[in-house]
């Protein structure tokens, strides 16, 4: 039998990274829920301290359960490993702390969740980084913002919540001509229905909270590296480190001092470390990932479909749909799918505010639960102008892409015709 | 977690070398059989400095049971073990010879490994010497290049995984005990 062999998507997310163990053979992943790690001895001690043995010595820098879960990403994103984190939010932040210095630049998306443009715009700014947002579908626009001091390009590959999606290959030449990384959130797609690092992306970032642990259930998120990014010149990771006793991390750990220096330094400084646990439930919903990504899109373009059909509804935005301005790039970076999020606008009515419309809406709803979240089996919805973003002015809304009318919509994996039912009969209430 | 010498992929790796040339340099069942048969390591180029790469990896294969001999015409000793001006110095007889030289320097480097009689030659990550190579393959050594030793070990021994990273390596297979790392 040949010992060489390329493993399937299904099979590495059920496998890889978890071989059962000679004490016990335990076949699911076992929680190990322990603070720290006793030492063979001092010489072991002092080696694991110098980075110069592998292992564990105290779970905010790593964990066997979630070094399950972090192998296992990386095998189905194809990347070279991984660090995970409390939460998509520490993970970006993460990967922003390991690369950039004072005085540094990014050019980001102005498409994001809006939690990350709070994060870019104020607490990178803190750091003293400048962020340049630009229209990630104008490839002009990466190119013109970028100046001598710009380390990163960053977007989400499916933006949230108006499902733009970036031309990756195109947006990775601007960043390979200009030797910098091209950091991908790809939270909505997942790497079952593409795999940014494919593409070009030198670093993905990944909310796991969302569809990757899927059921709603446990916070956390992932910093992955491609390993094929040249830092030999990029000084935040080959210069001697003085918060390491001048290490190189490119030079003494290659391919892998990226990540290296987000363990060793970023997370042991941030403590925004992945709690075991969770990383147990996480990988329990990374084990169907599959399945239930292909009922997630089967359910949207379904609804999404429905929706743009609907004489209530004014618009639909939805990368699976050809009127969506990105159609064409949905069918070449998401084949599968386009996701399973999407938002929609209610029809002005006379002169009802659109905003007490969208509302009365989501409270005629039955089975999408009203909450703030995203990439749950369930379906949840959520209105941002009365929730998220009810202190900003219409036009403030306009401007960051959030009409006073958008509704978001995150679709489970419940049976089509509930969800369907369940919108047909919110909507028919509006009108009586 | 076990470790284990499953069925493996190839590695996502920034090798400049083709897929022909890392069939015949970065084969797992060479690399797997050099790390299995191996007792004495010769390190060519190991460094004094603790913060060089080759420090690190000289610690890390002394943890994991290897003799380690340093070859460095610098040092007298080095992590404990003396240090020897060049190959043929070298007392005793030499498994692998693990280097961490220019590939200007590598073709009397192979010269010499093949006078001793060493089994095997590991070049390090980014040395990658081509008609060096060729010589060693040519004479029978088992031949490396262009990956580190420390990671290829901690790839079947747990400490990759550790680190979080991608081992490639899948396997129901219940573990097999292993000694400390």
């Amino acid at each position: 039998m040949k010992a060489e062999r390329t493993f399937g998507f299904d099979t590495r997310m059920v496998h890889a990274g978890h071989i059962p163990d000679a004490a016990t053979g335990a076949r699911a992943a076992p929680i190990y829920q322990t603070s720290s790690y006793v030492f063979y001895d001092a010489d072991q001690a002092a080696d694991l301290f110098d980075l110069k043995r592998y292992g564990h010595l105290y779970s905010r820098i790593s964990n066997p359960t979630v070094a399950v879960l972090e192998e296992r990403l990386a095998s189905l994103e194809g990347a070279t490993g991984a660090v995970a984190t409390a939460s998509g939010m520490a993970a970006q932040f993460a990967a922003f702390m390991t690369l950039l210095e004072p005085g540094d630049e990014i050019v980001a998306s102005s498409h994001l969740y809006g939690g990350s443009v709070v994060q870019l715009t104020y607490t990178l700014k803190k750091m003293g980084v400048i962020v340049r947002y630009v229209d990630p579908t104008d490839l002009q626009a990466w190119e013109q913002a970028i100046t001598p001091r710009t380390r990163a390009l960053y977007s989400e590959l499916i933006g949230n919540p108006r499902g733009s999606v970036l031309d990756i290959q195109a947006v990775a030449g601007v960043a390979e001509a200009q030797r910098i990384p091209l950091i991908i959130d790809n939270t909505i797609a997942t790497p079952y229905l593409c795999r940014p690092m494919d593409f070009g992306a030198t670093i993905t970032v990944y909310s796991a909270t969302k569809f990757i642990g899927g059921h709603g259930n446990s916070l956390g998120g992932v910093v992955l590296d491609s390993g094929k990014f040249d830092y030999s010149h990029f000084p935040a990771i080959a210069a001697p480190s003085p918060s390491y006793h001048n290490l190189r991390f490119f030079d003494t750990f290659g391919h892998y001092g990226f990540l290296m220096k987000v363990r060793a330094e970023t997370l042991r400084d941030t403590g925004a470390c992945l709690a075991p646990m969770n990383a147990f439930l996480l990988l329990q919903g990374l084990e169907t990932l599959s399945l239930r990504m292909e009922k997630h899109v089967a359910n949207a373009l379904t609804i999404a479909r429905y929706l743009e059909a609907h004489s209530q509804v004014d618009w639909v935005a939805y990368a699976g749909l050809p009127s969506h301005p990105q159609f064409d790039l949905a069918q070449k970076y998401l084949p599968q799918g386009a996701g399973a999020v999407l938002s929609f606008g209610l029809k002005r009515q006379g002169s009802e505010d659109v905003r007490l419309r969208s509302k009365r809406f989501i409270e005629r709803l039955q089975l999408f639960s009203h909450l703030a979240n995203i990439g749950d089996v369930r379906s949840l919805v959520i209105h941002p102008a009365s929730t998220t973003h009810q202190q900003l002015s219409d036009e403030e809304l306009e401007a960051c892409g959030v009409g006073a009318d958008l509704i978001r919509l995150s679709i489970g994996i419940e049976t089509e015709e509930d969800l369907l039912w369940d919108l047909e009969q919110a909507l028919r209430a509006l009108s009586s | 977690m076990g470790f284990g010498t499953g069925a493996a992929c190839a590695i996502q790796l920034n090798s400049s070398l083709t897929q022909a040339e890392k069939e015949l340099y970065q084969n797992r069942t060479v690399i797997q059989d050099i790390l299995q048969n191996t007792r004495t390591i010769a390190m060519i180029g190991l460094s004094t400095e603790r913060q060089k790469a080759s420090y690190f990896v000289a610690t890390y294969l002394l943890a994991a049971g290897y003799t380690v001999i340093p070859v460095n015409p610098k040092a007298d000793a080095i992590l404990g073990q003396t240090s020897y001006p060049d190959l043929r110095s070298v007392p005793v007889s030499i498994d692998l010879v693990d280097v961490f030289r220019p590939a200007a320097d590598c073709l009397q480097i192979v010269q010499e490994a093949i006078t001793c009689r060493a089994r095997a030659i590991w070049f390090q990550l980014k040395v990658i010497p081509f008609s060096a190579a060729a010589l060693a393959r040519e004479a029978g050594l088992a031949t490396v290049m262009d990956l580190c030793v420390k990671m290829e070990h901690g790839r079947y021994h747990g400490g990759l995984h550790a680190a979080g990273m991608n081992t490639e390596i899948i396997s129901a297979k219940r573990a097999q005990p292993q000694g400390r790392l």
